[in-house]
């Protein structure tokens, strides 16, 4: 393959995974989501349970995408030193979003800020947004996709805590947060927490979180217990489904971390809806893709 | 017009004040007939620039909500997918927009306000939950375009025309009678949330 032949190649597979994800959400999501129903006993919060599914069926069938608000695209990227189109893949992800809004189509979000002007093309200034880690020595590449809801994205938070305020702080920020704005960002939510040194780290790594499957665990054991412990809590605050009541309002709750400074207790919170579209796609040096997050996808290019 | 069809609420416009005044909130209900879209900017010329909505809307339904819609062969508009916006963005203008325009049913996203309350139970009005990210489903529901206003303000803003069948399920959330569920949720959730914020802490100091 030429160079160009991979560029184009890579376009092509976003394209279609974008606008996949779009329409169908991802293998850990429906599943989940199939245990909340099976637990849940409330009529009202059953017949919510009853229409998800009901939209998921037809949004396959007919293609079209599942929630009317397809989101912001934000991707994060894994990316090995070697890989071969590591120089042009901030623009194949780019022109990938331009065409996935044309070909799906998604709605155009995206709005300039001071000239206030929707660009129409669901990119802009930083838009799509994009994380970067590389990978030394390694020449292959890794991308997360993310379509983020307006409605999810509201009740974002970040701050930094004193020490001495501890977990039990980071508990009250959490749950302060939900209580909140949790019935309007369309749960059962996945709850990322992000825990650092300063808003900045906390925030990225509260994102990071929502990129995790919903049946994954922090490698350290008394993160993955306070896990456990805010999703059993914050199901029992009640939320619901659509804020209506109900047995569970998360799909799970996913922490991240890293150290911090001995002064400060960084914590970030972000959501993500019961449409959670997120996608992990992973590519080798020739092109070649795998994805662990939607098993029934297939480039159509 | 309420009927019960397969144990199913069924209202059709136009909608009297007798069938809004006998549903209360928690109620489950289905909507036959015409609706139309408003979100902030329709509220604001309605309200704010005091301007009259272009057709009468007396005992129809208002949905906040922005579609896709597309053009279809026979010079009409077909809608691609539609869901609810949160409704709370509308609930300062809503006591004059349900005042002004006489609709009966407002369905959105979330829950609304006192001003939205209290108009309810005054010019009998009540303002139901679509549950949202169901956008497929939804536009499944329109039957047919009737028409479109003030398409200057754009795509998701302007003032949509739709007959609709069977569009639910809806729950009644502010009712004619003074219950608002989103309000009395919000207090309960406020409650076991200090529950279990304290539950939460006690166990933590055994795992740190
Ligand atoms: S929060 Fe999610 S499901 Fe709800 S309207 Fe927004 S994108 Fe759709």
């Amino acid at each position: 393959m030429t160079k160009q032949e991979r560029i184009q190649r890579m376009t092509d597979i976003m394209v279609s995974f974008i606008g996949y994800t779009a329409v169908h959400l991802p293998d850990d999501i429906i599943s989940k989501l199939g245990e909340l129903k099976a637990a849940e006993d409330d009529p009202a919060a059953l017949s919510i349970y009853d229409m998800m599914f009901e939209n998921m069926r037809l949004a396959s069938e007919l293609g079209r995408p599942s929630c009317q608000d397809t989101g912001f695209v934000q991707y994060r990227i894994e990316c090995g030193s070697r890989f071969p189109l590591i120089n042009e893949l901030e623009e194949i992800l780019r022109s990938a979003v331009i065409k996935a809004t044309a070909d799906t189509p998604l709605r155009p979000n995206v709005v300039e800020t001071f000239d206030e002007v929707n660009t129409g093309s669901n990119t802009g200034t930083g838009a799509p947004s994009v994380s970067w880690k590389i990978i030394p020595d390694h020449d292959g590449c890794e991308i997360y996709t993310y379509l983020a809801g307006g409605g999810c994205s509201l009740p974002g938070h970040a701050t930094v805590l004193m020490p001495g305020e501890g977990y039990e702080g980071v508990v009250r920020f959490v749950l302060d947060r939900l209580a909140e704005y949790g019935q309007n960002a369309c749960p059962p939510l996945l709850v990322g927490v992000g825990i650092a040194n300063s808003v900045d780290t906390a925030a990225q790594l509260s994102k990071e979180a929502l990129f995790r499957s919903v049946y994954s665990q922090n490698p350290n054991p008394k993160a993955a217990e306070m896990e456990r412990l805010l999703e059993d809590g914050i199901n029992a605050m009640g939320i619901g489904p659509q804020g209506m009541g109900g047995k569970a309002s998360v799909l799970g709750v996913n922490i991240q971390n890293a150290a911090r400074h001995t002064a400060t207790l960084g914590v970030g919170f972000s959501t993500g809806c019961w449409t959670h579209r997120r996608g992990h796609i992973v590519f080798d040096r020739d092109i070649n893709y795998v994805t662990d997050t939607h098993s029934g996808f297939t480039c159509n290019k | 017009m309420t009927e019960t069809i397969n144990g199913k609420t069924i209202l059709t416009t136009p909608v009297t004040e007798e069938d809004v005044r006998a549903l209360h909130a928690g109620d489950v209900i289905y909507l036959n007939g015409d609706i139309f879209t408003g979100r902030d900017d329709v509220h604001i010329r309605v309200t704010r620039e005091n301007r009259e909505l272009p057709s009468d809307v007396r005992g129809k339904a208002l949905m906040h909500a922005g579609p896709i819609v597309k053009s279809s062969d026979e010079n009409g508009f077909e809608v691609v997918v539609i869901g609810p916006t949160t409704s709370m963005r509308m609930e300062k203008p809503e006591y004059d927009f349900i005042k002004k325009t006489g609709v009966r049913l407002i369905i959105g996203k979330g829950g609304m306000g006192s001003h939205t309350a209290e108009a309810c139970r005054e010019f009998g009005a009540v303002h139901c939950v679509l549950p949202a990210g169901n956008a497929v489903v939804t536009a499944l529901c329109t039957e047919e375009v009737t028409g479109v206003e003030w398409l200057d303000l754009g795509m998701p803003e302007a003032l949509w025309s739709m007959r609709v069948k069977g569009l639910g399920p809806l729950i009644v959330t502010i009712d004619t009678g003074g219950r608002n569920l989103f309000a009395e949720k919000k207090e309960k959730i406020a409650a076991r949330k200090e529950e279990q914020i304290e539950a939460i802490s006690k166990k933590l100091v055994s795992i740190l």
